[in-house]
């Protein structure tokens, strides 16, 4: 059982995340945040390994990861 | 459950001023992680650039000196000389390192400052808005090379880790890049060897990160971080080119 939380007010939208995910269950959402920018979010949250290469890769610190 | 990634304590919890992709951040991430690694964060004085990395001081939980372009390694020097118990970093791009602080980068380094020193190259001047740097890569475009860089009237580009590893009082160099979780987990390697060097009073370390700049190279996040896989690393080549220790 793994979990990431995505600091939504935080993400710039880059996409990096997306890169690094080997599920590919990063995406960006539709939604707009106070930065302007489309935060990534995850689609199936219970398919996550807690790798954590998501947040290696997020240039803004704004995932953390628990498991 | 666990929390098994957190952000470090050396690196403050706000928001950074750098644009979406920019690699700046991931960079700041890795040097805290470090600082946190070694437990020197209290005893810290970082120098930072003129740049996109100007502003150092808000970003890290520690002492920071903002050092005149170009003169960052001068002034880490005065620092270390005056405070030799303190770990003494500077951080510096491509545009400051390479170009207005060519004589006092080599110069630091001939002398075997006891510093660190980290490079962020991006092959542009950032915050100024995008202009032609030493490190521009031949027939890339900016907005003082619109043609692209010509290497017969502007030179071919600078590589600052080969060029200073040749230099006798360097202990450590190598060059890092931070685009793929691969390259992420061997910088921060990198990184710790290089802070290492200092914390046991060995020498002059210098690390050279390659970054991506969507912004001055007109592309998006993605496109600008394959871009520092592909053809940054092809002339940038990855690697540690000066490693005194071996370790």
């Amino acid at each position: 059982m793994a979990k990431i939380v995505i600091d939504e007010i935080r993400c710039k939208g880059c996409g990096l995340c997306t890169l690094a995910c080997h599920g590919k269950l990063l995406s960006l959402s539709e939604k707009i945040n106070i930065q302007g920018y489309t935060p990534a979010a995850i689609t199936f949250p219970e398919k996550c390994t807690g790798c954590a290469l998501c947040a290696e890769m997020c240039p803004d610190v704004a995932i953390t990861v628990f498991k | 459950m666990q929390q098994v990634f957190k952000r470090p304590i050396s690196l403050k919890d706000v928001q950074t001023h750098f644009c979406p992709g920019c690699h700046h951040g991931t960079i700041h991430r890795l040097v805290a992680e470090a600082l946190d690694e070694f437990g020197v964060q209290g005893r810290t004085i970082g120098v930072a650039s003129v740049g996109c990395s100007v502003f150092l001081y808000g970003y890290f939980d520690i002492d920071v000196v903002e050092a005149p372009h170009g003169r960052a390694s001068a002034v880490a020097t005065g620092v270390k000389r005056a405070r030799p118990d303190n770990f003494v970093f500077t951080y510096q791009g491509d545009g400051d390192l390479a170009a207005i602080g060519t004589a006092e980068i080599i110069h630091a380094a001939n002398r075997g400052e006891d510093i660190t020193v980290i490079f962020v190259n991006n092959t542009t001047y950032g915050m100024t808005g995008g202009q032609m740097a030493p490190t521009t890569l031949v027939g890339q475009k900016t907005s003082t090379s619109p043609y692209g860089r010509n290497q017969h009237k502007d030179g071919a580009p600078i590589r600052m880790a080969e060029l200073l590893a040749q230099l006798e009082g360097v202990a450590f160099s190598a060059r890092v890049a931070v685009n793929n979780p691969k390259n992420i987990i061997d910088a921060k390697r990198q990184f710790k060897k290089a802070f290492r060097y200092q914390v046991e009073g060995k020498g002059f370390s210098f690390i050279e990160a390659l970054s991506a700049c969507p912004t001055n190279w007109g592309m998006n996040a993605i496109a600008a971080n394959e871009r520092v896989g592909s053809e940054m690393a092809d002339y940038f080549k990855l690697g540690v080119f000066k490693n005194t220790d071996n370790m």
